[in-house]
């Protein structure tokens, strides 16, 4: 018995130890999914020898953890799907200030005033679409036409999602409460279909679930990358609609990090010509600094700036407010 | 009674841990409660009264009563055809009863989509697209399928034990066999739906897996996107709270139903088997009916998993397999041997002492059975960061929640091994000098080593499978194969998702192997009889 007690109590230290061991490892929160950015996570390991743990998860679950962590979070960097989650964080303090070398390097408008996040790739809300289903010239207009009846039970939208949250956020910014929640409501009574994120949105366009979808623009492209003749397709709302926000993904480092020095290495790293390129070339999106050669399948950046509408990306710190009224009109 | 009166009260050391389980799953469960209360009343009121509560009621109870409902249309002719009839391969049918355990909910769910759309395995295979079942009607399918084997059981023991000098009365005072199966029969296996219902519906209450994947409002799914997508976690806390009161009603229910309907035989001595009833021309009808049952649960998902395996294999992707298979076994093993280690006190607790003080500590381990996983994990994850920060984000807090959520099924084989094992036995080694502690440990515990052996793989095998424990209490950057099944599907990548469920299929297809060969029946309906109490 006593041999077979301790036989037990070993595995299960051995175990448990070797589960919990403490080694010199940075600690991320990743609101970007792993499967977009584990290969530049690994690149990054392979040049520092610094090891890397990453927490997946939705940007404002993570912006909600690292609130209700405080000071005990075992996070050292917050890396957000957008700039809603960044400011929420940032809003509360959790942040260090970045150094001004990392903040030069991306233009003003890819970084708060307060200098606590750098953008690290950019990207727009777009209009994805079945050409079976919908042809390009009854596609709707502007995102308030997403209301009308004959779109009943065709759309796809993903209000967990931080994207999506971040361009309710500028709706309220830009129309007002009132015509927003409105507007969340008539969409939703219009049959609404809610997925949980951006690629099952495409998917679901390309199984003939739904007809149109509301996604992040590098989705789509992913998809097209495997796949040439992959039956679904995207667009913009005209020009200044709330339906074309670009947004930024972005970093931070928390002020409860042990590994100060490693964060500030790998957000260089992220801002270095080589994970730049890595996100043009293989995400598909913008990049936020300059060195980098441009994908030829993507917008041209100057164009798309044309198409969003004008709002400072800095203000969009209010996810709480967002995730109210999401909660009021029971999308969450 | 008067025999568990005149005997002391249980030494220390299967005292202690006792009380620690219990404490170990109220503690918790009690600081949700705190947690819940912490809103100001307005905002409660706001908070729980309103139409999307009693949306979400009423969808989590539609489904609980459909996945019955239909459940018991799968179980009821399957456990009749084997049980009562000349079909030929009941052994075989049997089997085919309860391998359907094998495949987890979520997997199933998984499978399911994998099959269907334009792109799917029915479509690549047959050429004609497979319509997709999201929401009410997909969570039902993949629910139904995967939980009908727990009403199989219950009602195929029922129907064994049934006393057929009833039925051979009836008939012989003119009722016919269709009389008599609606007035006699289906009454008598009243008791075997209850305790099979109820499984049924913990499962269903405690489901995170299946209805999110097929984006079906319950409170499980409400609950998870609270969690992961809001600022404020007191409505995640009254969400659980209000799972938990579901689960308990379920359980309440289920006794009141129980205590009422006590069915005896009319005669003394074994019951007799029943003449099988010839299927004549019904059976083609029947072996239709159970070629059906049985491609539609156990092979359609396993040729989906395959077929997505097959064609989407990938050999880079092995190193992140391979780290999400050590992620499960880190947690798995130390759990299997912890829970293993606390059955003994509960067991020999609840075997050798009948106080009611015992049997009420025995019971803790069910409660901790009982209740919704995701409401648990939600609980714990308030309790350790605010109590014991230390722990929290750790592999310990998962330990520690498949410990105590899957205790109950430790108990069952060490509870047996127990019965088996005389107390006159340890009395005689203490009578010759032998302190308690090591007169149990010379007399009884040698015979508790293979009832310990299957307790353990039981409970390492059920937390393989896991899913909502693993996924809300997982360590940073920590990956297992149930949660990977589950992010992959739903960002319908089938083919990344397929080796982790085929690693999933295989490890639940051992749990139900040991199942079977442990002739489990009785230990399910043990397990069940005091979930109920």
């Amino acid at each position: 018995m006593l041999k077979y007690l301790a036989g037990i109590l070993s595995v299960f230290l051995i175990t448990a130890t070797f589960g919990t061991a403490k080694a010199k490892e940075l600690v991320i929160y990743s609101g970007r999914s792993k499967s977009l950015v584990e290969p530049i996570i690994r690149q990054f390991e392979k040049e520092t020898g610094v090891k890397v743990k990453v927490r997946y998860g939705d940007t404002a679950q993570l912006a909600v953890a690292l609130l209700e962590e405080g000071s005990k979070s075992p996070a050292d960097l917050f890396w957000a799907q957008d700039a809603g989650g960044l400011g929420a964080v940032s809003k509360q303090g959790l942040f260090d200030k970045l150094p001004e070398s990392i903040r030069s390097k991306v233009p003003e408008s890819f970084r708060n005033s307060v200098g606590t996040w750098v953008a690290t790739s950019g990207r727009a809300r777009v209009l994805a679409y079945s050409p079976k289903r919908v042809k390009p010239e009854a596609l709707p207009k502007s995102i308030f036409d997403l209301t009308d009846p004959k779109w009943k039970g065709r759309i796809g939208w993903a209000p967990q999602n931080a994207s999506f949250q971040a361009f309710v956020t500028a709706m309220r910014l830009l129309v007002g409460e009132e015509k927003t929640e409105e507007w969340l409501r008539r969409v939703k009574a219009n049959g609404a279909k809610s997925y949980p994120k951006n690629a099952p949105i495409i998917r679901a366009l390309a199984d003939g679930e739904i007809d149109l979808g509301l996604p992040n623009h590098y989705y789509l492209l992913r998809f097209k990358k495997s796949d040439s003749k992959f039956p679904v397709e995207q667009t913009f709302f005209t020009a200044g609609d709330p339906g074309n926000l670009v947004n930024v993904a972005g970093i931070g480092t928390l002020k409860s990090s042990r590994h100060a020095e490693e964060g500030l290495t790998f957000v260089n790293f992220l801002l270095s010509g080589k994970a730049q390129q890595f996100f043009v070339s293989e995400t598909f999106e913008y990049p936020v600094t300059d060195e980098v050669i441009s994908n030829t399948k993507l917008v041209p950046l100057d164009e798309l700036l044309k198409l969003t509408p004008k709002l400072n990306l800095e203000k969009l710190d209010d996810l709480d407010g967002t995730l109210k009224l999401l909660r009021k009109v029971g999308l969450l | 009674m008067s025999y568990s009166e005149t005997r002391p009260l249980p030494p220390w050391y299967f005292f202690v841990p006792a009380i620690a389980v219990g404490t170990g799953v109220l503690l918790p469960l009690v600081y949700l409660l705190v947690r819940a209360f912490e809103a100001e009343t307005a905002e409660l009121f706001q908070i729980v009264f309103r139409i999307r509560t009693l949306y979400l009621f009423g969808n989590t109870l539609r489904l609980a009563i459909g996945v019955m409902g239909s459940g018991a249309l799968l179980a009821m002719p399957l456990a009749w055809l084997t049980t009562r009839t000349d079909l030929k391969g009941v052994r075989f049918f049997t089997l085919m009863g309860v391998l359907p355990l094998a495949i987890p909910g979520y997997v199933m769910a998984y499978a399911l989509l994998g099959l269907s759309g334009p792109n799917g395995t029915f479509a690549e295979l047959f050429g004609t697209t497979l319509p997709r079942f999201r929401g009410y009607w997909g969570a039902l399918i993949a629910l139904s399928f995967y939980t009908f084997p727990y009403l199989f059981l219950n009602v195929r023991s029922a129907l064994l034990g049934l006393d057929v000098t009833i039925e051979e009365s009836a008939r012989s005072l003119g009722s016919r066999s269709w009389e008599v199966f609606g007035r006699i029969i289906l009454p008598q296996l009243r008791p075997a739906f209850y305790a099979g219902g109820l499984l049924v519906g913990l499962h269903v209450l405690g489901d995170f897996g299946v209805v999110s994947l097929m984006r079906y409002e319950t409170f499980s799914y409400a609950l998870y996107t609270q969690y992961t997508a809001s600022y404020d976690r007191t409505y995640a806390a009254w969400l659980a709270l209000m799972l938990l009161a579901l689960a308990g009603s379920l359980l309440y229910l289920e006794a009141r139903l129980l205590r009422e309907k006590v069915f005896h035989r009319a005669g003394t001595g074994t019951a007799r088997g029943a003449n099988p009833i010839a299927l004549g021309r019904w059976q083609i009808p029947a072996y239709f009916y159970l070629a059906t049952l049985v491609l539609a649960s156990v092979v359609a998902p396993t040729v989906a998993i395959c077929f997505w395996m097959v064609k989407g294999f990938d050999p880079s992707h092995l190193r992140d397999f391979l780290e999400a298979l050590s992620g499960s076994l880190m947690a798995s093993t130390p759990a299997a041997f912890l829970t293993a280690g606390l059955a003994i006190p509960l067991a020999y607790l609840g075997v050798r002492y009948s106080s009611s003080i015992c049997r009420a500590l025995e019971r803790g381990a069910y409660i901790g059975y009982a209740t919704p996983p995701l409401a648990f994990a939600l609980a714990l994850i308030f309790f350790t960061l605010r109590v014991v920060p230390g722990v929290y984000q750790t592999l310990w807090i998962l330990i520690y929640a498949y410990t105590l959520h899957f205790l109950a099924e430790a108990i069952g084989p060490v509870r047996s091994a127990l019965y088996q094992a005389s107390p006159r036995l340890e009395e005689t080694a203490r009578s010759l000098g032998y302190p308690p502690f090591k007169a149990f440990l010379k007399a009884t515990f040698p015979l508790l080593r293979s009832g310990l052996m299957v307790s353990t793989a039981f409970v390492f095998l059920a937390a393989m499978k896991e899913l909502p424990l693993t996924f809300l209490l997982s360590p940073v950057g920590y990956e297992t194969l149930a949660v990977n099944v589950w992010s992959y599907t739903t960002e319908a990548m089938f083919a990344e998702a397929a080796p982790y469920a085929l690693a999933i299929l295989i490890f639940s297809a051992l749990f139900v192997g040991l199942l079977l060969i442990r002739d489990t029946n009785q230990e399910y309906r043990d397990t069940i009889i005091k979930v109920s109490r």
